[in-house]
């Protein structure tokens, strides 16, 4: 695989991890538990609606064909999407959606971390400037978690519910694609990034007094862009607009 | 009125810049200092409003009320001559 190639198609999964992210928070709109946390999650959803459009616009620069981030987030089907499986599920109930994004924040903070020593000076750019962002997600839902974990016996109890619920899906953040191996020395090794998750995450759940499911088993695919049975209904509400009316703008 | 079941209120005050006033901005719900450090950035400063927050349970506010207003604030109406305005300023000196 030539390096432009595998460029565009890691930049389009930094995109798609954020993307569907984005779709899930912006779920609770309306629907949050107190408005203080209605806000916050609304918050992070731009965030990373934000860092979807500069991935996509940078992937789109490497292989300039007329397509816009609207055509990439809105037009293609459910197989061309490659985002890790934890990004699609379900937010399920509070502590569910806390432990989702203390998950998935973790990993893309050691992630952008990493990517903002780059020699690709567009992605350390772009890594930089969302950094900031995820660790705003990690360190609230860290704290959720912890106040989760210490609060009564049915918080305490949903929250490691949450943890088993979804642990079977964060091995699948670390896989290593073609991609990964074409821009290596350019982009971090996903198993270095995986270690030094597993020790944040650790240190997470003692402070939280939660556990992980003793369970080794875990569900992989997303970036070769085979999902969960989720993907397809959040791209229903996606993408609707655009599919019914093409072109739409306002 | 129905009993307020949300969380703890907390008055959230907001600092612009370094050296400027802290100005108070409104209230937030949170469960303890850390929380509501965290909910006030999240309502009170999207859009680039500050540097410094801090937040005071609204409980450690000691308030006067309606009924205080004739003893505390009346007597000082017809004291004019407690505003300077009868000395002469300093030309150079034009921020006081």
């Amino acid at each position: 695989m030539e390096t432009q190639q595998a460029l565009y198609q890691y930049a389009v999964r930094l995109g798609d991890n954020s993307l569907i992210m984005a779709q899930r928070l912006a779920e609770w709109c309306s629907n949050g538990p107190i408005l203080e946390e209605d806000l916050a999650l609304t918050n992070a959803a731009l965030d990373y609606l934000g860092e979807a459009e500069n991935y996509y616009n940078y992937a789109l620069s490497l292989e300039p064909d007329g397509r816009t981030a609207d055509d990439l987030a809105y037009l293609r089907n459910e197989r061309q999407y490659y985002n890790c499986l934890l990004a699609e599920q379900p937010n399920g109930d509070y502590a569910q959606t806390m432990v989702k994004l203390a998950l998935f924040s973790a990993y893309l903070k050691l992630l952008y971390d990493a990517l903002s020593q780059s020699t690709d000076t567009n992605l350390s750019a772009l890594a930089s400037k969302s950094l900031k962002e995820v660790k705003y997600h990690f360190r609230h839902s860290s704290e959720w978690m912890i106040r989760f974990g210490h609060g009564t016996e049915e918080s305490k109890s949903r929250a490691q519910q949450a943890i088993y619920e979804l642990w079977r899906f964060t091995s699948d953040m670390f896989e290593t694609t073609a991609a990964d191996a074409t821009l290596k020395g350019i982009v971090p090794d996903p198993a270095s990034i995986q270690s030094e998750w597993n020790s944040v995450i650790n240190d997470l759940l003692s402070r939280c007094g939660l556990k992980k499911p003793e369970d080794p088993y875990q569900v992989k695919g997303g970036y070769q862009a085979k999902h969960t049975e989720h993907l397809g209904h959040i791209l229903c509400e996606l993408q609707f607009l655009q599919r019914a009316y093409p072109g739409a703008k306002w | 009125m129905e009993q307020d079941n949300q969380l703890p209120l907390w008055e959230v005050f907001i600092q612009k810049n370094n050296g400027l006033p802290f100005k108070h901005e409104g209230s937030i719900h949170a469960s303890d200092a850390a929380m509501a450090l965290q909910n006030a950035r999240d309502i009170y400063t999207r859009r680039g409003e500050g540097r410094t927050i801090w937040v005071v349970p609204s409980s450690a506010i000691a308030a006067t009320t309606v009924e205080d207003e004739a003893e505390f604030f009346d007597p000082s109406d017809d004291k004019i001559y407690r505003h300077p305005t009868f000395y002469v300023m300093p030309e150079g000196a034009k921020q006081i």
